[in-house]
């Protein structure tokens, strides 16, 4: 099944509700239809196989989506934070091609071999031409909708490949067709080159659940669109959360309106789900777990999860909290051991495995499902005895002191409960004596506590084994443009000191 | 028939369309309304009622499953007839929807 059936249906069944919106208008799913077409026809004319989008939030980008589903080339949308030279790279890897630019961004990649560049306005105009949208497409063959590059911390980044079915059966499998009402309306805010992005145009389109698009992420700048716009849903990465709720402060802003928010996309700090759930009581909060290779959402924790775990004077249960919930129940989730064959029992930890029809696991010209069909996500976790699962980080990020394997998720959670730490990274740096040890990167509120305190209350609350050895006191730490902790580039940045 | 997975087929005798989530074990008749149903973009042969024993209606967005064949299939326009396979009635798959994640 391809993904544009689902604005297909929508158009069908919901034609004139409002689908996607922006400051600058919205958009129908009828008339969404209708452009998504035009393009269509527009793309087709060019040379090449493949769509790139180089664009900030709004309708076209959708637009863009599914025109290049129907003109069938994958559609490729791009990391506009990119560094001009590593960004021109990226593009050059997907020629032969036609790439839609926001204006500002078209003289980035400019002259680049086999890609052709129209900017967004001229996509935008050739939507709307009627001989472009009444004109027949070609019948293409293509079953890839995406290739999505991952962030790539080690390496070239990888293409992930993500087929037309993958997604749909995602979309169709977790979301009811015209579920939402019309009053509801969620804030996009994730950009479009994250799967999250992806998945808010598919899930939203099918559910019927108008998109309120934000350009690209300010705190203050979301509030006040939630507010303007009657925002009833919105996903959020956890480093934007506590900024919303700063901001909400700050601005004086209340939401009555918002009844859900999911998070994902990194671990939530549990002081910062904790302040939301007392800030916003009457909000459903959902935490997401997923993969770019597994379209998006693989486990959920849900709302009355949240509140159970919150409420709980059971600390099992209130651990609970700190877990991305249950697998999603069209899947199958294993925890394996390092031999990747032996499936280990609960609460035992090792890496996640999953099997299901939304699982992709396949990179450009290279498939890394195994033949019967599972994926290892390379992050490392633990189900407990109700089938709660527990994500450590990914397996690299384990450190591995001595033979005994720590996740730096760990300990980076009983630190920040020190009332004067402000975030922190742990991670392994080389050892002679243990093979590893256990380093952090710790930014504190004035006054600063001295080293040994912070090494007792770990010590005290985990093992000696778990106290960090290294402590690299900082005014902030790196995060990526999505809100991902660049723990291994303050490894790289300490290992370089020890041997200096 | 061969079914495909992603096909899209309609109904000769209603608006009813459906689309191929999962296929088949193997060939099957595919009907809607009591008839066979045709490929998307082919004519249905005229003249055809709906039968009285498939005019349940098929719904936009509900997914419909035959366990004899396997064949799962989505509704993508409503109509008046009803699916079947074989002449088997096909059933109403129970979906539980997520709370809204992305």
């Amino acid at each position: 099944m391809q993904t544009h059936l689902l604005l297909e249906m929508a158009a069908e069944a919901i034609g004139d509700r409002e689908g996607y919106t922006t400051v600058e208008g919205g958009l129908s799913y009828a008339e969404a239809f209708r452009r998504a077409k035009g393009g269509a026809n527009f793309l087709s004319r060019f040379e090449g196989d493949k769509v790139v989008f180089l664009g900030h939030n709004g309708p076209a980008f959708p637009l863009a989506l599914y025109a290049a589903g129907l003109a069938g080339r994958p559609f490729v949308p791009l990391n506009y934070r990119l560094a001009d030279a590593d960004l021109r790279k990226l593009v050059a890897r997907t020629a032969p091609s036609v790439l839609i630019a926001d204006g500002t961004m078209a003289t980035r990649v400019h002259g680049v071999e086999g890609v052709r560049v129209v900017t967004r306005e001229a996509f935008e105009a050739a939507c709307v031409d009627d001989d472009n949208c009444c004109a027949e497409l070609p019948f293409v063959d293509q079953d890839i909708a995406i290739l999505l590059f991952t962030s790539g911390t080690t390496g070239d980044p990888k293409a992930a490949v993500l087929r037309h079915g993958n997604l749909t059966s995602y979309v169709i499998s977790t979301v009811e067709f015209m579920g939402a009402g019309e009053d509801e309306t969620a804030l996009v805010s994730v950009p479009p080159y994250h799967i999250a992005g992806i998945a808010a145009v598919l899930t939203g389109t099918y559910s019927g659940r108008r998109i309120a698009y934000l350009h690209s992420f300010a705190p203050d700048a979301w509030v006040q669109l939630a507010h303007a716009e009657r925002v009833t849903h919105a996903m959020v990465v956890p480093t934007m959360l506590s900024r919303i709720l700063d901001a909400m402060e700050l601005l004086k802003i209340e939401l009555p309106h918002l009844r859900a928010v999911s998070y994902g996309g990194g671990r939530m700090p549990a002081a910062v789900i904790e302040r939301a759930m007392q800030k916003l009581p009457n909000v459903d909060f959902v935490n997401a777990y997923g993969l770019t290779e597994t379209s998006s959402t693989i486990a959920v924790l849900g709302p009355e999860d949240h509140r159970q775990a919150f409420a709980s004077p059971d600390e099992k249960v209130r651990a609970r909290l700190g877990s991305v919930g249950r697998p999603l129940p069209s899947l199958e989730l294993e925890i394996r051991g390092p031999d990747g064959k032996t499936v280990l029992g609960p609460r035992e930890s090792g890496e996640i495995y999953v099997r299901g029809e939304q699982v992709a696991g396949e990179y450009l010209h290279k498939k890394v499902l195994s033949d019967d069909g599972w994926f290892a996500t390379n992050d490392a976790g633990w189900v407990d005895e109700d089938g709660y699962l527990f994500v450590e980080g990914r397996l690299d990020d384990v450190i591995v002191r001595g033979g005994e394997n720590i996740s730096p998720g760990e300990i980076e959670d009983v630190l920040r409960q020190h009332p004067s730490v402000v975030d922190v990274a742990v991670y392994g740096l080389p050892d002679d004596q243990w093979g590893e040890k256990v380093g952090c990167s710790i930014v504190c509120a004035d006054p600063r506590p001295e080293t040994a305190e912070l090494a007792q209350w770990v010590q005290t609350r985990l093992r000696s084994t778990k106290t960090p050895e290294s402590w690299d006191f900082r005014a902030e730490l790196p995060y990526n443009e999505t809100g991902k902790l660049l723990r291994r580039v303050l490894k790289v940045e300490m290992t370089k000191d020890i041997a200096a | 028939m061969q079914v495909k997975p992603g096909s899209r087929w309609k109904s000769a005798v209603d608006s009813t369309e459906v689309v191929v989530v999962r296929p088949p074990k193997g060939d099957v008749s595919l009907e809607c309304g009591g008839h066979p149903m045709v490929a998307l973009g082919e004519a249905a042969p005229e003249g055809l009622t709906i039968s009285p024993d498939f005019s349940g209606g098929t719904s936009v967005g509900k997914r419909y499953v035959d366990a004899d064949s396997g064949i799962e299939l989505l509704g993508s326009k409503a109509g008046p007839g009803s699916l079947s396979v074989d002449g088997r009635a096909a059933t109403l798959k129970d979906a539980k929807p997520l709370p809204a994640s992305d």
